[in-house]
């Protein structure tokens, strides 16, 4: 799986889609990594996410603290309910960013 | 994939008949659950709910019936496809069943190391988002024999979640627990099957935590299913053993003479 990297203004965003597990979670946190390594502030659109385990969230928030270790940007965008779920078990809601939509991204 | 409301079977037990030794245990029971279904099995002590569990389990071979789950029937599975098999189920066993010679984030990463190859440091969060969800943030470098019963408990459910499985299930999750514990973890089955569309066997015989979780009770007797309802028609039911469960009142048996003479003596008259 290969998740796509668009801009918008300031901001690299990456969109994760489908189902993001263990089979797939690795591409997404290296994609994510390297954006960070780049120095990009970053935008995960996790709009078109119908599921997302673990291993999914880990990387959004390994990536999370990199970025701030960086200095850098790093939120969520258009959170699904599917995905939304996952991060509020582990009250992940109440820690990262999250914005409704892209244009709330300034 | 989550799907809310699903009407297939990812769990189906058809005719099983199991013995531990000459003694029949099962007496060939059929048993179904739904996809984001949590199912309660009830019982009282020897009614074979335990015994349910572990051929649910794939631990124990049946003498007869198949039980498929996620549509494939375990009973027909080489040791590769059931350790496929398990990658889908998590597992939490009454007494924790953890490691003592392992750390608790030890323990509750060894499914990851098993079975996948993920970064390292993926692996660490995990687990710790784990610990996370069920209430044991920074507990991760104590072991096992440093935390209390629920403690255990909970680190179990813990490790069982690791993999985020198709199926989870969960042998006496208040057992032994304060009320108000027992009833977080209560709160914390059903968060899970909501949030990851867990499917989730739970087999108890605390009547408060079954009812307060259950979309269906199974009731086991004496190796066969007398009911299998939601939770309003177990209350309801007007069968006398269920009542006797329900009410905690003892089963009063006409003794066989000739049957008790034979187990205490060894012989037949």
């Amino acid at each position: 799986m290969k998740y796509p990297v668009s801009q918008h203004g300031r901001f690299s965003v990456i969109s994760l889609t489908g189902e993001v597990d263990l089979s797939c979670s690795p591409q997404a946190r290296e994609q994510i990594l390297k954006c960070l390594k780049q120095g990009k502030n970053l935008l995960i659109d996790l709009s078109q996410v119908a599921y997302i385990d673990s291993s999914g969230v880990a990387s959004l928030v390994e990536g999370f603290q990199t970025a701030r270790k960086q200095k850098l940007d790093f939120a969520l965008v258009g959170v699904s309910k599917a995905a939304m779920q996952v991060l509020s078990l582990a009250r992940l809601d109440t820690v990262f960013t999250i914005y409704d939509s892209l244009d709330d991204c300034e | 994939m989550i799907t809310e409301a699903s009407t297939e079977n990812v769990i189906e037990v058809e005719n099983l008949v199991t013995h531990y030794g000459d003694t029949q245990i099962l007496n060939g029971i059929n048993f179904s659950v739904k996809r984001g279904e949590i199912m309660v099995i009830m019982g009282g002590s020897g009614s074979g709910k335990s015994t349910l569990l572990r051929y649910l389990l794939g631990l124990n071979t049946p003498t007869s019936g198949c039980i498929k789950l996620l549509g494939k029937d375990i009973t027909q599975m080489s040791t590769n496809e059931m350790h496929d098999m398990r990658k889908n189920m998590g597992v939490a066993f009454q007494g924790g069943a953890l490691f003592g010679s392992m750390t608790v984030g030890e323990n509750i990463q060894l499914p990851l190391c098993e079975h996948t190859r993920l970064d390292e440091n993926t692996m660490r969060i995990m687990s710790r988002m784990k610990l996370e969800v069920v209430n044991l943030a920074g507990f991760e470098d104590l072991m096992p024999s440093q935390l209390s019963g629920g403690m255990i408990k909970r680190a179990a459910l813990a490790r069982a979640i690791i993999m985020d499985p198709k199926l989870l299930f969960f042998d006496e999750p208040s057992a032994g627990l304060d009320p108000v514990v027992a009833a977080e973890l209560d709160e914390l089955i059903l968060r899970l099957r909501d949030a990851m569309n867990m499917t989730i066997v739970v087999v108890t015989h605390e009547l408060d935590s079954a009812f307060k979780i259950a979309d269906r009770i199974t009731v086991l007797d004496q190796g066969d299913i007398l009911m299998c309802g939601t939770v309003d028609e177990v209350r309801n039911s007007d069968n006398e053993r269920i009542h006797n469960l329900l009410n905690r009142k003892p089963k009063t048996e006409v003794v066989d003479v000739d049957a008790y003479l034979q187990r205490l003596t060894g012989h037949g008259v």
